[in-house]
């Protein structure tokens, strides 16, 4: 079992870090939504299925490239959830978690059952864009361009979100309106249209991450379903509400989940359950959490 | 989700009323599938359309004859299935239970089956395993199984040249069941299996295995998969350059609707087996059209849909030749057995004594985009596998049932 070569590992090394893109993606997403609005979004993940069929739509029905869709899409997906911040999750702020959860539950399983009613199971095809095409032999892998650019794009977003948010004015008031909303309406801020636009980007970065694996996977109506948990995961063992955290632990996560492919395939799909169990007994709030 | 057709046959029945006393012409027939899940193209509500094509097909309404049928989902989990089944059977009074996807399920289904004596006809699940050593007196394997598979399309590859290969292969029973065959097809032929890699049901990426594939340097990467862990592999392994480099794939089992799903650019040149096409005949023309005119999504049937209703035609033929519902599995999978079979999907065959369902299998070849002329126009016929060769022969067989 142990007598691997080095370029095996570096391979699964690289995969893991490209899944890792996906993973830190959606639970930024999450943790952005969690940390400024207090809601457990579990519509992430159908959103992210709107992302992919935004850009299959894009292109299909009205000829917008990829390139473009990497923008519009998240716009559109992510105006749509100002749209539903507005008209539902604001009547639920304040009550207990368990209420957003459970609207946002609901919310994912109509969105999905609706896209499969209409679009089927196995899903739609997304070509590859043409500049992506092709890939690098590095010697110890084939790397195909379109994953390589998966990782540095995701990694950029991840790092400009995180600094928007942690470092600039802008973010500033963000927090402030998390920590003490009244206090912050007093200074002239008007806090209830930062928070539907907090939860709109926090959709869009699921979109995106929609956009960017569509023409990885197939086009489906439950390829959110499938991950969303794994992502729900990632936020746990990060820390719920961590912006660093989510970023971190999302690449880390999918290296090991990458290695665990290696040396026990079973195992890759349990293998971060069985992280989070250890992490929520030894610091209950996250490896980057406060209490 | 019930549907009933039992309205005209009421009336019908009621227009007989001596008749009615005498004989039980009650039938209840279950449709059980994967309706939502990942092989739900496959199955799904074709399926629930393929089973109310057949019931009204058959003309039984007019012979006096009440079918009821229902449906239901069983999310490709074997403990839902055996749940939906016994409810079934103990409540409901189901006579008999068609389809069944996913052969992990299947195989739990089987048990229930004989257990409580029903009719039990699968049209979708591939493990050889049910006409083998989980053979059943209740049992009838329909449409196609990893026997057929492996001889098909194994057989094909390794004498074409392909004679060194690596698995990516699902990890449950039919994966197994797959591997195992088609391994023993690979030897049996002078090939040689370099390696395996499983993978869990229903997974998003498979680019570690594809590069645990690629570094085998194996000829041929087989893939004993289905439905949606079928075409991401497929799709992957285009991006990872596993074909460019000189590797082969072999979807080992290929459904018309991932191919659609696929889009032919993606999937020309793919060779598979499978037991039905729309485009086959004038018989299976003349269903198709009529089966993909009422499906929401106007898709053309699928070899496993065109299974249940072929299954569900032969078992209502031995019910009317019968006269009455005996509500006894055992008797009326051995009144289908004695009886050959005959529908305009899979032509004439029978049923043998382990179960197994045999008819022509046929190796197909995905069209290149310029070849194909329409939508769903995506398959050419390479070699056709005479029903004597398709399926375990016999004496092969490890069934109970069969004295030896």
């Amino acid at each position: 079992m142990f007598n691997i070569s080095t370029q095996a590992l570096f391979a699964q090394l690289l995969v893991g870090l490209i899944n890792g893109s996906f993973y830190a993606l959606l639970s930024l997403g999450l943790a952005v939504i969690f940390g400024m609005l207090n809601i457990i979004n579990f519509a992430h993940g159908a959103l992210y299925m709107m992302g992919a069929f935004c850009a299959y739509f894009l292109l299909n029905v009205l000829g917008v490239n990829y390139w473009l869709a990497l923008i519009l899409a998240p716009l559109l997906i992510g105006g749509l959830g100002a749209v539903l911040e507005r008209t539902m999750l604001q009547r639920l702020a304040g009550l207990d978690h368990l209420y957003g959860l459970l609207l946002t539950f609901g919310l994912a399983l109509i969105i999905q059952g609706l896209f499969q009613n209409y679009f089927g199971s196995s899903g739609l095809p997304y070509a590859i864009p043409q500049q992506l095409t092709g890939g690098q032999n590095l010697g110890f892998m084939f790397l195909p361009n379109y994953r390589a650019w998966v990782v540095v794009f995701s990694l950029t977003v991840c790092l400009a979100t995180w600094f928007a948010i942690e470092k600039t004015k802008l973010g500033s008031y963000l927090r402030a309106a998390t920590e003490n909303p009244t206090l912050v309406r007093a200074f002239g801020i008007n806090v209830p249209r930062m928070i539907t636009l907090t939860y709109g980007f926090g959709v869009g970065l699921a979109a995106l991450a929609g956009v960017l694996s569509a023409p990885i996977n197939q086009v489906r109506p439950l390829m959110g379903a499938d991950l969303i948990i794994v992502v729900f995961a990632v936020v746990v063992i990060g820390g719920m509400g961590s912006i660093m955290g989510s970023i971190v632990t999302g690449f880390a996560l999918g290296i090991l989940e990458g290695l665990t492919k290696y040396f026990y395939p079973e195992a890759s799909n349990t293998v971060v359950f069985v992280i989070m169990a250890i992490v929520l007994m030894v610091k209950p709030n996250g490896l980057f959490g406060r209490a | 989700m019930k549907t009933s057709v039992s309205t005209l046959a009421l009336a019908a029945a009621l227009s007989l009323p001596g008749a009615a006393f005498a004989q039980d012409k009650n039938v209840k027939i279950g449709v059980l599938d994967d309706m939502s899940g990942v092989y739900a193209d496959v199955g799904g509500q074709g399926s629930i359309l393929a089973a109310q094509m057949a019931i009204e097909d058959s003309g039984m309404a007019a012979k006096g004859w009440k079918i009821d049928m229902i449906s239901a989902d069983h999310q490709n989990k074997p403990d839902v299935g055996v749940n939906i089944s016994r409810q079934w059977i103990d409540q409901e009074k189901v006579d008999g239970i068609f389809g069944v996807l996913t052969s992990s399920v299947a195989l739990a289904v089987n048990g229930v089956a004989k257990e409580k004596n029903i009719v039990y006809m699968n049209s979708g699940a591939a493990a050889s395993d049910l006409t083998n050593s989980a053979c059943s007196p209740n049992t009838v394997h329909w449409t196609y199984d990893t026997y057929l598979l492996a001889n098909g399309t194994g057989k094909a590859v390794v004498k074409s040249g392909g004679d060194s290969w690596f698995f990516v292969t699902a990890d449950y029973a039919f994966g197994h069941a797959l591997e195992r065959d088609t391994t023993d097809v690979i030897k049996a032929n002078g090939g040689k299996v370099m390696g395996s890699v499983r993978h869990p049901l229903n997974n998003a990426d498979f680019s570690s295995f594809l590069l645990q594939a690629q570094a085998s340097k194996a000829k041929i990467v087989g893939l004993a998969n289905a439905g949606g862990d079928t075409t991401n592999a497929i799709k992957q392994a285009a991006e990872f350059g596993i074909v460019s480099g000189g590797q082969k794939l072999a979807a080992l089992l290929l459904f018309s609707s991932d191919v659609h799903s696929l889009g032919l650019k993606m999937a020309q040149g793919l060779q598979f087996t499978e037991t039905f096409y729309w485009d086959l005949n004038d018989g299976t023309r003349a269903f198709s059209k009529r089966f993909s005119e009422r499906m929401k999504n106007k898709n053309q049937p699928t070899m496993v849909q065109a299974g249940i209703y072929a299954s569900i035609i032969h078992y209502l033929k031995a019910l009317d030749a019968t006269g009455s519902n005996p509500h006894d599995g055992v008797k009326m999978v051995d009144k289908m057995k004695s009886m050959p079979t005959d529908d305009a999907l899979f032509g004439k065959g029978e049923i043998q004594p382990n179960g197994r369902k045999i008819h022509p299998g046929y190796l197909f070849e995905v069209k290149k985009p310029e070849e194909s002329k329409g939508p769903w126009d995506y398959y050419k016929l390479v070699a056709t596998i005479p029903a004597n060769e398709a399926f375990t022969p016999l004496d092969k067989s490890t069934c109970s049932l069969l004295k030896k």
